[in-house]
């Protein structure tokens, strides 16, 4: 490993187009560009982020159509990574794939919990709609217009958020709401 | 399938409670159906029924114990689970199998998808009413069961993978069994076809049923056998091939249509297609090692471990609890090719012996989504012959 990193600052070769793209349009709004282990990542400023991703989608020379995956990271357990990112705690991450060129690409989303709403991605594909219901379910993030926000995996009446750090594998939980029929047990 | 339904004719929309135990729904999961006399107005599926927090437990159990996990996710095929999983950690690692490792994976990933397409077939065409293609199918996955019980020491949770290789060697009548299988299989599939693929009944039951196009399925995330019947040529093992599949020589096919017909025919074809690649793989097995050579890694063998101090020490260090196998700081996706379609795993890794996040990225959670686009102005009856043609299955579906 360490020997590709000394070689990339060596040669500095030039950044895949879609960065190059994306830097041109959102200067301002690209935070970090990862390329580790042969995939890329950009991590996006969460103002922008409906637009990156429908720049990313609607480009026709970059078309990610697809978006493979959806899903949230807790990082209130890395601190080098919470500091990086102003003390965001979670991370919204969206999987795309380029179908004509097969490109995979990465976008991550620093969601702070101050600002606990981002904008719902199910204008640009139908698959986000549920996955955004499982980010909301299990991490209690908030999608702005997205049509049906509702629990998914977990029973509607469910209290905490499961995939949250904070929230511990086994001890609390629904089991002691049970009484199995008995009064005051 | 969207045509527009007169409503004006009859009176009150009905609605039906599809599931949790409904015998077609093959696992747990429910659908809430409006209906006007039998044509279906709205579906809206609930999920969850079986949500046993597989993710949860991926940043609780090292890498190694996580395996076990992903046997329960699709337990129709749980040997491409350990695949996908195993391969992603390999990812993180940065490291590949020796040669032999990544063929003997590959023979039991497409054994897995043989009878992860049996069931399918079976299951399917008996909610249809076909009863004996059920037993057919069912007759050649057990010989196939048998040749994973045998391998992996159990039927369905096989967890024969291990990061870094995989449990152990195939036995030694394991080529017989595989080949007396394949010599058989195709002759046994075309029995099947000619009980269902001409047959009127399926036809009239399957054909422009569920139908969605290729655009849709983009949209609503669609892989495998199911986007592939929209005509979309997207194969994961052949434009990202991992684990030596471009050594293979095999033919994706795909549908034109869209609807449950054509995913009966994808899903045959790729059952002779796998058949194909088994034989390819078992004509060139080359003999070596299974694991990588890295005591770091995979397990010493038991003469190193009570011999040596060194494969003492690197055993105790492997099963330790805080030792354990510790990836490199970073992230990775890494999809392989399910009987569903594309299952992922997307791992954050601390450098710790646990995963910091461990994501699934099941294909049926995906399939399902789009099942009141798939219904909508269908009949009752074709709930049936839609759910059976996409193969949910809960386990991995609800996770």
């Amino acid at each position: 490993m360490s020997e590709e990193q000394t070689d990339a600052e060596v040669v500095e070769p030039p950044e895949p187009i879609v960065i190059q793209q994306l830097r041109e349009r959102f200067s301002d709004h690209i935070l970090t560009v990862i390329d580790q282990r042969g995939e890329l990542s950009v991590v996006v400023d969460k103002d922008a982020s409906f637009q990156v991703l429908e720049f990313l989608k609607v480009d026709f020379n970059l078309s990610y159509d697809f978006l493979v995956d959806v899903t949230a990271i807790d990082y209130s357990q890395m601190e080098d990574v919470l500091i990086e990112y102003g003390y965001a705690r979670y991370m919204v991450v969206y999987h795309l794939n380029a179908f004509l060129t097969n490109e995979r690409l990465r976008v991550k989303v620093p969601v702070s919990e101050k600002d606990f709403t981002i904008k719902s991605v199910v204008a640009l594909w139908n698959s986000a709609n549920w996955l955004e219901r499982e980010i909301y379910d299990m991490f209690g993030i908030n999608f702005d217009g997205h049509p049906d926000l509702r629990r998914i995996l977990m029973p509607d009446d469910f209290e905490g958020f499961p995939l949250r750090k904070d929230y511990p594998l086994r001890g609390r939980g629904e089991r002691e709401k049970f009484n199995f029929g008995r009064e005051n047990v | 399938m969207s045509k527009p339904v007169d409503r004006s004719t009859t009176g009150e929309p009905m609605t039906l409670s599809f599931g949790p135990q409904h015998p077609a729904t093959h696992g747990t999961l429910r659908i809430v159906l409006e209906l006007d006399g039998e044509t279906v107005l709205k579906a809206t599926p609930h999920l969850g029924y079986l949500h046993t927090g597989f993710e949860k437990l991926g940043e609780h159990l090292d890498y190694n114990q996580y395996i076990v996990v992903t046997d329960r996710m699709n337990y129709l095929s749980p040997l491409s689970n350990n695949f996908g999983y195993a391969l992603a950690v390999e990812k993180l690692f940065g490291m590949e199998l020796p040669k032999r490792g990544q063929y003997v994976r590959v023979i039991m990933a497409e054994l897995s998808r043989i009878a992860d397409h049996l069931i399918w077939l079976g299951t399917s065409a008996l909610d249809l009413g076909a009863f004996s293609v059920f037993l057919y199918g069912f007759q050649q996955r057990e010989k196939l069961y048998k040749i994973f019980e045998d391998t992996t020491g159990a039927r369905l949770t096989t967890s024969y993978t291990r990061v870094g290789g995989l449990l152990r060697d195939l036995y030694p009548g394991f080529e017989n069994d595989v080949r007396s299988f394949i010599r058989d299989f195709p002759k046994k599939l075309k029995e099947i076809h000619t009980l269902l693929t001409k047959n009127r009944i399926w036809m009239d039951r399957t054909k422009d049923v569920g139908q969605i196009s290729s655009e849709y399925a983009i949209n609503y995330g669609y892989t495998g056998p199911c986007l592939r019947a929209t005509g979309v040529d997207r194969d994961l093992r052949k434009i990202e091939p991992y684990s030596s599949y471009d050594e293979f020589d095999f033919d994706v096919p795909v549908g034109s249509n869209g609807d449950a017909y054509d995913r009966y025919l994808v899903r045959m074809e790729e059952m002779i297609q796998s058949c194909r690649i088994v034989t390819q793989a078992l004509d060139n097995l080359p003999d070596g090692p299974i694991n990588v050579e890295s005591h770091k890694i995979s397990l010493p063998s038991k003469q190193e471990t009570y011999g040596h101090i060194e494969g003492l020490i690197h055993h105790f260090k492997i099963i330790m609890d805080g030792h354990g196998i510790q990836p490199p700081v970073g992230e990775i996706y890494c999809a392989t090719e399910s009987p569903n379609g594309e299952l992922g795993f997307y791992i954050v890794s601390d450098g710790s012996g646990t995963a910091y996040r461990v994501r699934v990225r099941p294909p049926s959670f995906f399939h399902f989504q789009a099942f009141d686009h798939l219904i909508r102005g269908g009949m009752v009856s074709d709930v049936v012959a839609v759910l059976g043609s996409l193969n949910i299955i809960a386990g991995e579906l609800d996770r």
